[in-house]
């Protein structure tokens, strides 16, 4: 039963191929813009840290900057 | 730090509920695809391919329809979230696409007796996905922001006048593919194979939502980097 499974009726090597390769491909995909994502967020985390308290205070307080000091939330899409 | 914590955690929980919804809908998908479902009475079990096969060709003309679309409202109301949007949609759209002509292709081996052929409808899905690919490589090499602007919205414009070709392909010529199995009247699919292709459609779906919306935080995080590079 199993082996007919896998066969496919002499069609599995075309049918698990197809399967196969679409989970590759969604695997890399979300691994490359998973991977792109941290490296991204690692940046903002050093950058933001590095600010002095000061720094980071009084541009909070203009407007240009809040956008940019404020952390990514999707409610913006 | 506080929160920042409570702000990063309210911004992955949507994606993190997309993807476990991902792997459920994913999941059911297969094992309909893949056991339950019939197999066709012509094609045998090569039928089968159609469950990864059509759902990825579908998502991926869709994404390129959204690109186009924010492209040309991007030009109207010159809203910049439109490309953002735009360009974040475009690596799923561009992996269906390849997902799409290769398992074609696997297809085509059993049921038409080769791999390939410059067929109408395949040969438009291969152009489709040479403006995926220039919309993408347009991103990464201009570095003017006017001209990547215009650019990518020029290839997307462009390339939306392929995607009717694309449609009606199998109509306007002789081809070897066939002729749309489900069109807005109804389908000449049977239900046991047409339920675990619209499941496998939602998955795909499901898939481009998740990464566009961890590609449009990218963005963002970006474009704030890029910010706090300025003060």
């Amino acid at each position: 039963m199993i082996y007919e499974f896998i066969n496919m009726n002499g069609y599995g090597l075309y049918v698990w191929s197809s399967f196969i390769f679409t989970l590759v491909c969604f695997i890399s995909l979300y691994t490359v813009i998973k991977l792109q994502l941290v490296k991204e967020q690692k940046k903002f985390k050093t950058k933001y840290f590095d600010l002095t308290k000061d720094v980071s205070e009084t541009v909070r307080k203009q407007e240009t900057y809040k956008e940019i000091l404020a952390f990514t939330n999707i409610s913006k899409i | 730090m506080q929160p920042f914590i409570k702000l990063s955690k309210m911004s992955f929980k949507a994606q993190k509920y997309i993807f476990i919804l991902f792997i459920i809908v994913f999941s059911i998908g297969v094992i309909e695809a893949l056991v339950l479902s019939p197999e066709d009475y012509k094609q045998s079990d090569s039928v089968r391919i159609m469950y990864v096969h059509v759902p990825s060709a579908w998502t991926s003309v869709g994404i390129f329809s959204l690109i186009a679309i924010l492209s040309l409202g991007n030009l109207v109301f010159k809203n910049k979230y439109f490309l953002l949007i735009a360009k974040s949609l475009a690596p799923s759209g561009l992996v269906f696409n390849i997902i799409a002509l290769v398992t074609g292709s696997i297809w085509g081996r059993p049921t038409w007796g080769t791999w390939w052929a410059w067929d109408a409808r395949i040969t438009s899905m291969l152009i489709l996905c040479i403006f995926y690919i220039l919309y993408i490589l347009s991103w990464r090499i201009l570095e003017n922001k006017t001209s990547v602007n215009k650019v990518t919205s020029l290839i997307s414009i462009l390339g939306l006048i392929n995607l009717p070709i694309i449609k009606f392909s199998v109509e306007w010529w002789n081809t070897l593919h066939q002729p749309a199995s489900i069109t807005l009247s109804g389908s000449s699919i049977h239900s046991s194979m047409l339920v675990p292709l619209f499941i496998m459609t939602a998955a795909f779906v499901l898939f481009s939502i998740l990464i566009f919306l961890m590609k449009y935080n990218t963005e963002l995080i970006k474009i704030k980097n890029k910010g706090l590079d300025r003060i």
